[in-house]
């Protein structure tokens, strides 16, 4: 009780930065930048006006949202899984590293908004589009990582295990990819919020629903408090995901760093 | 003398998974695996990239977007740096921003590209305005994380000796934080450019490398100019990318723990 006190203290700026803006944007009266007050309120319309059997979900929520939601998470796992199988291949193959190291690098230096409309021409507009636009913008930060990780483990616990005659793929799910895990939970990290970012921009320019496509329906109809609202809600989704996502790491990587602290 | 393994040489089994996967590319077109006309030749788009670069208008383009870029870049850095030490140093200020960050943070930049058309005319303005705003947190937040990382001992043992305030600042903070700026640095210049070509795309009407590919979207043979736009996007994005690190390699030799923080 006392630690939620605190925290509720803590955000005291939040409420002083709001008033302020209200106060400023009130006194410019410009159209493009409402007052929040407004833009709560077409929040709520936008998405929570509907009726009372389905938790005052609007159509527009129970599409778009979900739709957005479920394109990010199916190119996050498809990146997740590729990214994990061919990183933890090159980093256990120093042959392979060595053919596939610069077209590695040179494929994940290619900033991914440049193969948009390559990714357009190949599947036309579609879910299958954006979900193969995210996996290949976000896979090299897992794969890079999961093969630095799968690199870097330590030599004394793979001869133990050649010595108690573990076999390659007991070797693999109880030595390698366990203690490359710290390294590709930190490439998932930084690929899941890339992934909100480029499934915006894939809905902006190639989509028919979404959270991306409401974004610039409400631009295209010069709704600008539509506009901010939307905004927020990609904010609280990039919030919600990166907490959610420090919360499964930590329980997942808690044995890491207990082992970690006997050795 | 050791036998010399050529398969040890970095250099060669690169280029030669380089050549391998253009063989491969230019036979299943050739042998009709991969249709042509979804996916062109591989020689055609090599031909298509080589031919870009006396393409005048295609390089008016990519010095546009490297304007922007490192514009962009060099007002974040204005910004960030001194922004990171206000807050590293002030805690009580860090403490009543922190939630207000916490919120902006996660908001993709992307998404106020709709808004940022609205409110700027000017197209070159928007893109660099974007790129300071995306490229701003890495950088904000390895200053701030590197200020944490001082040694208290080094400000201790200056301000025992009677350094002022802004002396330790200038002296043992801004060299030691200084490592952790680059690498906030470099990994906003990719953000910048991820930001400022997705900008261009949106955007339209204005120059760069985004709307080149955007203009040559009409053509019967788009894939091809796409792809060899890409190319080139992927070769400046590599040699930045080069750039940094081997300028923080040879300035920072001294610092051992570059770490990294995303």
């Amino acid at each position: 009780m006392n630690g939620l006190l605190r925290g509720a203290v803590r955000l005291w700026p939040v409420p002083v930065v709001l008033l302020l803006w209200e106060l400023l944007t009130r006194g410019i009266e410009m159209l493009s930048f409402p007052p929040p007050s407004q833009i709560a309120t077409s929040m709520y319309t936008m998405w929570l006006t509907g009726p009372a059997e389905r938790l005052w979900l609007t159509d527009a929520a129970l599409t778009n949202i979900p739709v957005s939601v479920g394109r990010l998470l199916s190119g996050w796992v498809l990146a997740g899984v590729v990214g994990i199988v061919l990183g933890v291949a090159l980093g256990r193959s120093p042959l392979l590293f060595r053919f596939i190291d610069p077209l590695v690098q040179f494929a994940r230096a290619i900033p991914p908004p440049m193969l948009l409309a390559f990714f357009m021409a190949l599947f036309s507009i579609g879910p299958r589009m954006q979900i193969s636009f995210i996996a290949f913008g976000i896979v090299w930060p897992v794969l890079i990582n999961a093969s630095e990780g799968a690199r870097q483990v330590d030599r004394q616990h793979l001869d133990t295990a050649r010595v108690f005659g573990l076999s390659g793929g007991e070797r693999l799910f109880r030595i390698i990819l366990p203690s490359a895990m710290p390294k590709i939970f930190a490439g998932l990290r930084v690929s899941l919020s890339l992934a909100l970012i480029l499934m915006v921009l894939s809905e902006l320019v190639g989509s028919t629903d979404g959270i991306g496509f409401q974004l610039l329906d409400a631009q295209r109809s010069y709704d600008f408090s539509g506009v901010w609202g939307t905004i927020v809600v990609l904010g609280v989704l990039g919030y919600v995901f990166n907490s959610a996502f420090l919360a499964a790491e930590r329980r997942v990587l808690s044995w890491h760093r207990s082992a970690k602290q006997t050795t | 003398m050791t036998r010399h393994n050529p398969l040890d040489n970095r250099l060669l089994c690169g280029a030669l998974g380089v050549a391998g996967l253009f063989c491969v590319m230019e036979v299943a077109g050739r042998t009709g695996l991969i249709d042509p006309l979804v996916f062109p030749l591989a020689s055609t788009v090599l031909g298509r990239a080589a031919a870009l670069v006396t393409d005048g208008e295609f390089l008016s383009d990519v010095a546009s977007t490297l304007g922007a870029w490192a514009l962009g870049l060099l007002f974040t850095v204005a910004l960030a740096v001194p922004a990171g030490f206000l807050l590293g140093s002030l805690p009580r200020v860090e403490s009543a921003l922190r939630p207000i960050l916490e919120f902006l943070r996660p908001i993709p930049s992307i998404a106020l590209i709709p808004l940022a058309l609205a409110v700027f005319s000017d197209r070159f303005d928007m893109k660099v305005l974007l790129i300071v705003y995306a490229a701003t947190w890495p950088v904000l937040i390895n200053t701030m994380y590197g200020l944490k990382d001082v040694d208290p001992l080094a400000k201790e043992t200056l301000r025992s000796f009677g350094f002022g305030k802004s002396a330790v600042l200038w002296r043992v903070s801004l060299p030691s934080t200084a490592p952790f700026i680059a690498t906030g640095v470099r990994l906003a210049s990719a953000i910048a450019l991820i930001v400022g070509i997705s900008a261009e795309l949106l955007g339209g009407g204005a120059q760069g490398i985004g709307s080149y590919v955007l203009e040559s979207g009409g053509n019967a043979d788009a894939v091809e100019y796409i792809i060899a736009a890409a190319i080139w996007a992927g070769v400046i994005g590599m040699v930045t990318n080069g750039l940094f690190v081997l300028a923080e390699r040879r300035i920072f030799r001294w610092h051992t723990a570059r770490t990294e923080v995303v």
